[in-house]
């Protein structure tokens, strides 16, 4: 069967497509999530301890341990131009982002992002799960997330493929593990 | 290409080109009839699709606000986007999968053959297969359909050849790679499938059929069609007398034109369709037009759905190649012994990442769902659709408060399963893990319906006025020179993809409105 390369492959159009303001690859790579982190720092209307935070929950709320932070960072970086736009929506993260900082100090005496197991976080995401500010983040990751192109490669899937002529010659039938009756 | 006055009233007036309006428009245009299709989206044509899911969707879904009520989880997940409806030249034959099968004969006699089931407002067809046969001969013919008229069955893709495998250990016998109106050799001007894959993204090498390419350029050619882009109908005049004289559609900038007619068949799909009805309620009509019955809107049907993925320990890679690329048939009869009446069927289905994150299980987070995605490379995935029942209750309304941005009050679609459904889906989902289990399966993923892609039985076809919105000709019981042209005439569903039986009866509905025309009925 025809395999596929799954090593992230950085193209233009996904920079120009997945966020406003492009994060730089080279930026993330390696670094951990953390409010001193230059995307953070470089949010305008949402303070980079709560962008932090919402990387955190982002990662929390769909774990892919193959796929690096600076998808969950594109995915969430639009909302920080929405943030500047729009009052409420503003409002509606600086306020969830205190509850769960607020639910995380009684539960852990620490901030969401310093609870270092990912169960006690998810267990925190799960008392806010009602919430508007959890649901907004949750519907918009579900698309901002999975729509990024350079990701889909390592969930092998292929993308586009008519340019390429279709799978007639790319192995729409090859597969070879199936019992011969 | 025909352009035809706004003031001439000799025009059969088609709002809506996709199945049912494409194909109504080019059989009439063949017969020297002159028609304008007026159509609410754009035009695109193949070299304009994007093999991109939510892309795609921008581009040609229809986006306008809808609205919903009822039990069913479709209007818990996506309470705006009851169905997944295209908004252009071609309407959802743009999306369409090409699955094209023909009713069974019992399934024209529901009432007949199931009996009075509680809860359900079931009625035979006035029509029977033998009547229909014909033009379902007509439709494949024109279609191209795999497995009619001596054209090969398409070539199976991984995702069928897992289906196939499980199915055949289950014991199934009917099993094969469909009745696709997908060119698997070269015919009608048009190549053979590519096996891209992006069929519910307009198919990009014109293999597969959609109105846009076949039934409107051709109607076009003739100098008797007009097709209108861009131009939303949003009410439907009446005289005095009771005759419909044309109707008023608005331009993009918001502008409103009034085009006259002689003749207006409406085919805007099962939920546009009602409410245009609705929404042109007349001194004559005060509950919507053509509405006497007042089972305009009501009998809204979607088909039982409900998918199961299954993931393998080594590749799949369903994506690759037709979309529905198979079907199983040996559930689609009616046998009662299974715990409900009616059959379905299970063909296969793919989406693409973005979709498959959106749709495995609205909702859904954590590690649960993010490792059934990461296993999608592995993963082989059937669609499960059978016959729902009809009921009064589930109907497309106007919603009371919100409007479009024309001011027009929008479709509010109410649906609760009926008993049978919910234990038709349960069978369904039974049988198709067990399919993947035979071919070891590590893992079942039974996923909720999706927005609904087969509307149907809006204006239900009936013998009795009484009983229904419009007779065997799809001509309103109400008013003459009025018609519905689209999925909204079932009166019942079948265990079947509808769009063959839309094609079928709207030519033969071209064949009668030309006669009465001829014979100055109309
Ligand atoms: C993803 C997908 C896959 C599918 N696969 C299959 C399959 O494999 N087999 C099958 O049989 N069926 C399939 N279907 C269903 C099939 O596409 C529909 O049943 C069929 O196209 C319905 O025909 P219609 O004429 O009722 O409406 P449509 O084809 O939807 O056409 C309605 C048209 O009317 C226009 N319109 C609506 N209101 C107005 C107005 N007020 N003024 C002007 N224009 C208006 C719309 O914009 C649209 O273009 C699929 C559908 C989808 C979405
Ligand atoms: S798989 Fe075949 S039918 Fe589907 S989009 Fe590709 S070429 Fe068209």
């Amino acid at each position: 069967m025809r395999e596929i390369d799954r090593r992230t492959q950085f193209s233009r159009r996904g920079f120009l497509r997945t966020t406003g303001a492009a994060v730089p690859a080279a930026a993330i790579a390696g670094t951990s999530i953390s409010a001193g982190a230059a995307w953070a720092q470089d949010a305008k209307a949402i303070a980079p301890h709560a962008m932090a935070t919402l990387v955190k929950a982002a990662r929390d709320i769909f774990p892919h341990d193959h796929i690096g932070d600076v998808f969950y960072v594109r995915a969430v970086t639009p909302w920080d131009a929405k943030a500047g736009k729009d009052d409420a929506h503003k409002a509606m993260v600086t306020e969830g982002i205190a509850r769960l900082d607020a639910d995380a100090q009684d539960a852990h005496a620490s901030p969401y992002l310093s609870v270092a197991w990912e169960s006690d976080r998810v267990a925190l995401l799960r008392g806010i799960e009602h919430t508007k500010f959890f649901k907004t983040l949750r519907a918009d990751l579900v698309v901002s997330l999975y729509n990024q192109p350079e990701i889909w490669p390592k969930f092998g899937y292929e993308g586009s493929s008519a340019e390429y002529g279709g799978y007639l010659a790319r192995g729409f039938d090859d597969i070879n593990w199936l019992p011969t009756a | 290409m025909a352009q035809f006055d706004l003031n001439d009233d000799s025009l059969v007036v088609i709002i809506g080109s996709g199945a049912g309006g494409g194909t109504l428009g080019n059989e009439l245009a063949q017969k020297g009839v002159k028609v304008v299709i007026l159509e609410a989206g754009d035009r695109y044509e193949s070299a304009d699709f994007v093999n991109d899911e939510w892309a795609s969707f921008a581009q040609l879904a229809w986006k306008d606000m809808r609205t919903t009520s009822g039990t069913w989880r479709v209007g818990k997940d996506f309470p705006n986007l009851p169905a997944w409806i295209v908004k252009a030249v071609g309407g959802s034959t743009v999306h369409w999968a090409g699955a094209s099968l023909r009713f069974e004969e019992y399934e024209f006699k529901i009432r007949s053959t199931y009996g009075a089931l509680p809860g359900a407002n079931l009625l035979d067809w006035p029509i029977s297969l033998a009547e229909l046969a014909p033009y379902y001969a007509k439709a494949e013919d024109k279609m191209g359909v795999t497995r009619t008229n001596g054209i090969p069955g398409l070539p199976g893709n991984n995702n069928f050849r897992v289906m196939a495998a499980g199915a055949k250990k289950v014991g199934y016998k009917e099993v094969h790679t469909g009745r696709m109106a997908i060119n698997s050799q070269p015919r009608d001007g048009r190549g053979s499938c590519q096996q891209i894959g992006f069929c519910f993204q307009g198919c990009k090498s014109g293999a597969k059929w959609s109105t846009l390419y076949t039934e409107i350029p051709k109607g076009e050619d003739t100098g008797n069609l007009e097709v209108r882009p861009n131009s939303h109908v949003v009410k439907i005049e009446q005289d005095a007398a009771g005759k419909v004289t044309g109707v008023v559609y608005a331009s993009p900038d918001g502008a409103m034109h009034r085009q006259k007619a002689r003749v207006v068949a409406v085919a805007g799909n099962s939920i546009e369709s009602p409410r245009l009805l609705l929404n042109s309620a007349s001194n004559l009509f005060p509950d919507g037009l053509a509405n006497s019955s007042g089972q305009v809107g009501r009998n809204y049907m979607r088909h039982m759905t409900g998918n199961v993925y299954g993931i393998f320990e080594k590749p799949v890679h369903m994506y690759r190649g037709t979309t529905m690329a198979g079907i199983i048939r040996d559930e689609s009869r009616n046998d009662p012994k299974r715990g409900f009446v009616g059959g379905y069927e299970m063909e296969t289905i793919s989406l693409g990442i973005p979709f498959m994150a959106a749709f495995m299980d609205p909702g859904a987070w954590g590690r649960s769902f993010t490792s059934a995605m990461d296993g999608y490379s592995n993963m082989a995935g059937m669609w499960l659709i059978g016959e729902d029942m009809p009921r009064e209750t589930n109907r497309v309304t106007l919603d009371p408060a919100a409007k479009d941005k024309l001011g027009m009050p929008v479709a509010s679609v109410h649906y609760d399963d009926h008993p049978n459904d919910i234990a038709m889906r349960a069978h369904a989902v039974q049988q198709g893990s067990a399919i993947y289990s035979a071919v070891g399966a590590t893992r079942l993923i039974p996923t909720p319906p999706y927005p609904s892609t087969h509307n149907m039985g809006t204006n239900r076809m009936s013998e009795k006025p009484r009983d229904g919105v419009i007779n065997k000709f799809g001509q309103t019981h109400d008013i003459k020179n009025l018609f519905v042209s689209d999925g909204s005439q079932f009166t019942s569903g079948a265990a079947c993809n509808p769009t063959l039986t839309i094609v079928s009866l709207a030519i033969r509905q071209a064949d009668n409105i030309a006669r009465m025309m001829e014979q100055r009925e109309i």
